[in-house]
């Protein structure tokens, strides 16, 4: 079963009792990618990503992952992945070189080898000096980069990485997020479940998730270029009212005050969409400069998920 | 074979590190046997003696003087109160002032020589059974004295204490102390050990990669075992040097009994620990099993005095077995060979739990 995709699902279903986690998913992600789920808390990345690795049976569908079916050989997939888990899961009460002995061993890593790469880990993710510290007593950044180093010590083809950035400041963000793009230059994939756009933005291929459901997928790039909604910038004199008069009409999907600008999204089949908003704000005495722009990431979101936002919670 | 061993080494070394750091299991693991030893071996005492006694010599003869420090001589009895009457020995008795009342009638010596009824009476406080049988000793005692010449009745059986005769309470209870002590850690520990890498997470991770439920469990387990000999050895130590317990079988018997019964406990640990979601339903599924085991197991209560039904669940507890073992080797000098019957429960017993908690503990989150 040779394949240029990494990860393959086809109708990947999850149900929690009466409550559907991820509904008939289908997916392709190509090999040396980093790829994003972008999606809200709960909408199901966390699920889909332990059913990929084999941490859960799916109820329904099914998955290929590096060309092994899961979950039926997920064990013989073991070796060849990588998970980093939401929250921290290395032994706090171990020292980061002790966490990484441990794993070095479970891994099988040849003796020869083993010492190696444990250095080469310690080097690359900037642990040296906290080689001998505790990692109950780390900070969020460096509890990342060593849980980060551990997923990948026995070099694994592809990574798993579920909200990685969740509990770390944007410096350490973006040295994570380098880190991650060196990883895909030496031929990993590398699956990624963020809620955060600029994070998303940097993959090379997308899916937005929503209440289990995908919603679009693609490159990010493809994906704001193919929008289906008009996107309008509004420079109002009073952009409260202005944003009000705007959500009231049927055809605008929704408006986000930016500055003293307005951010909108239109539907697509909406004729004239600039001179009709310009026309109807200029009616109701408001002063404003409409002209169209391109759509942004958040655009993209808001439009094939209908939701304003993106952090918000899904129960 | 090689790489399976390799992981459940480094398991194992993970365990041992965690372990090292974690002060309050470590000083557990010395300090439940320290302190059980010195409390049980001290507190729980049968051989009886210094009762506090009243007498009511109404007699006041010779005889009758010779009796009363006779029995004092004896030890069992301290002569605390001397009254005159038989009301005022049981007002004594029911305060509680009294475990014993002595009561000589006025015609002692009479009864004393024509042998037709007892001479002397004996009250003994029966709400505490381990006085009645006390006493129940000292009214054997045989008259001695210048105005006893009669001849004592030879007795039909004569009883010849083997293996303790001293009688000494710790010679009993500190080998059975070994398998209590192990029961209540090793159980606990194993079955903290599994939860414990659940609820921090580390189980998550741990599932994605290779180590196997089997090398899991193992690697988990070694270091259990160690913990549970050096117990086993303190516990021996203290017993010895505080109690003089004897050690009449091999040492090397004693330990292969002692491996035996901490493997069991461990199944056990393990299994408790596939059901518990959290470190505290894990600590109270094991009281729940530590309990029947100090009650039905001989530790408490004598084996063959309890109802069949509750022998049943005691030859099901491998706490029962063991103090047979332990006993059977430290007190008497047996071999496993002899103890066959309380060696292959143990071996079926954690069998019987190793494949039930290999068997339930999915390498899955559902």
């Amino acid at each position: 079963m040779a394949t240029d995709y990494a990860v393959e699902t086809r109708g990947l279903t999850r149900r929690f009792g009466k409550f559907t986690a991820v509904d008939g998913i289908d997916l392709q992600i190509p090999r040396g990618q980093i790829y994003g789920f972008l999606g809200p808390n709960g909408s199901g990345k966390s699920t889909t990503i332990r059913m990929l690795c084999g941490l859960l049976e799916p109820s329904g569908g099914e998955a290929t992952v590096l060309g092994h079916s899961v979950p039926r050989d997920a064990e013989s997939l073991r070796r060849k992945i990588g998970y980093m888990t939401q929250s921290f899961s290395l032994y706090t009460d171990l020292t980061a070189a002790e966490n990484l002995d441990f794993m070095a061993d479970v891994f099988t890593l040849p003796a020869g080898k083993r010492r190696a790469r444990i250095a080469e880990a310690l080097d690359r993710y900037h642990l040296k000096e906290l080689a001998h510290q505790r990692a109950g007593t780390m900070s969020g950044g460096q509890k990342q980069r060593l849980a980060l180093a551990a997923a990948t010590l026995h070099e694994p083809e592809m990574l798993f990485l579920d909200e990685p950035t969740s509990a770390v400041d944007p410096q350490s963000r973006r040295d994570f997020w380098d880190r991650l793009f060196d990883l895909a230059a030496e031929g990993t994939t590398i699956l990624v479940t963020t809620h955060l756009m600029d994070e998303a933005e940097r993959c090379h291929g997308l899916a937005i998730i929503s209440r289990g459901k995908l919603m679009a997928d693609g490159a990010p790039a493809k994906l704001m270029q193919d929008i289906d909604a008009l996107v309008l910038e509004i420079d109002p004199q009073d952009p409260r009212r202005a944003a009000e008069l705007l959500r009231k009409q049927p055809y605008v999907k929704s408006v986000t005050q930016i500055g003293n600008r307005l951010h909108a999204l239109l539907d697509k089949d909406v004729r004239e969409g600039v001179k009709q908003v310009q026309a109807l704000l200029t009616q109701e005495g408001e002063d404003a400069k409409v002209q169209e722009a391109p759509a942004d990431l958040e655009d993209v979101f808001v439009a094939s998920t209908g939701s304003g936002e993106s952090g918000e919670e899904h129960a | 074979m090689l790489d399976s061993l390799r992981r459940a080494r480094a398991v194992a070394r993970k365990e041992i590190r965690q372990l090292l750091r974690d002060k309050l299991t470590f000083g557990m693991i010395v300090g439940i046997p320290l302190l059980q030893v010195i409390l049980f071996g001290y507190a729980i005492n049968t051989d009886v003696r210094h009762l506090p006694a009243a007498v009511a010599d109404m007699a006041g003869t010779q005889l009758s003087r010779s009796v009363v420090s006779e029995a004092e001589a004896s030890q069992v009895v301290d002569v605390v109160a001397v009254v005159h009457s038989a009301p005022e020995l049981e007002a004594l008795l029911r305060d509680g002032k009294v475990s014993v009342g002595l009561y000589l009638p006025p015609d002692f010596d009479r009864r004393a020589q024509t042998q037709a009824e007892p001479a002397a009476q004996l009250m003994v406080d029966g709400s505490d059974p381990t006085l009645l049988g006390v006493a129940q000793g000292l009214a054997r005692m045989p008259l001695v004295g210048r105005g006893a010449p009669r001849s004592q009745p030879a007795a039909l059986f004569e009883v010849r204490d083997f293996y303790n005769p001293e009688r000494r309470s710790a010679v009993d209870i500190v080998p059975a102390l070994i398998g209590v002590i192990l029961t209540l850690t090793m159980v606990l520990f194993t079955a903290v050990a599994i939860v414990r890498e659940r609820e921090r997470g580390n189980l998550e991770l741990l599932i994605t990669t290779p180590v196997s439920t089997v090398e899991l469990m193992t690697g988990k387990i070694v270091p259990y075992i160690i913990i549970g000999l050096i117990q086993v050895s303190i516990v021996l130590l203290l017993g010895w040097v505080l109690f003089h317990v004897p050690v009449v079988g091999s040492i090397a018997t004693l330990y292969l009994s002692a491996l035996l019964f901490i493997a069991a406990s461990l199944g056990l640990g393990l299994l408790i620990s596939t059901f518990a979601k959290t470190q505290f339903q894990a600590m109270q599924l094991t009281v729940f099993t530590f309990l029947p085991s100090i009650l039905l197991s001989g530790f408490m209560f004598p084996f063959d005095g309890m109802p069949a039904f509750a022998r049943w669940i005691g030859e099901l507890l491998p706490l029962t077995h063991f103090i047979r073992l332990v006993r059977g080797v430290l007190l008497r000098g047996a071999g496993l060979g002899g103890m066959w019957v309380d060696v292959w429960p143990l071996l079926l017993f954690f069998a019987v739990t190793m494949f039930l908690a290999v068997l339930k503990f999915h390498k899955r989150l559902d």
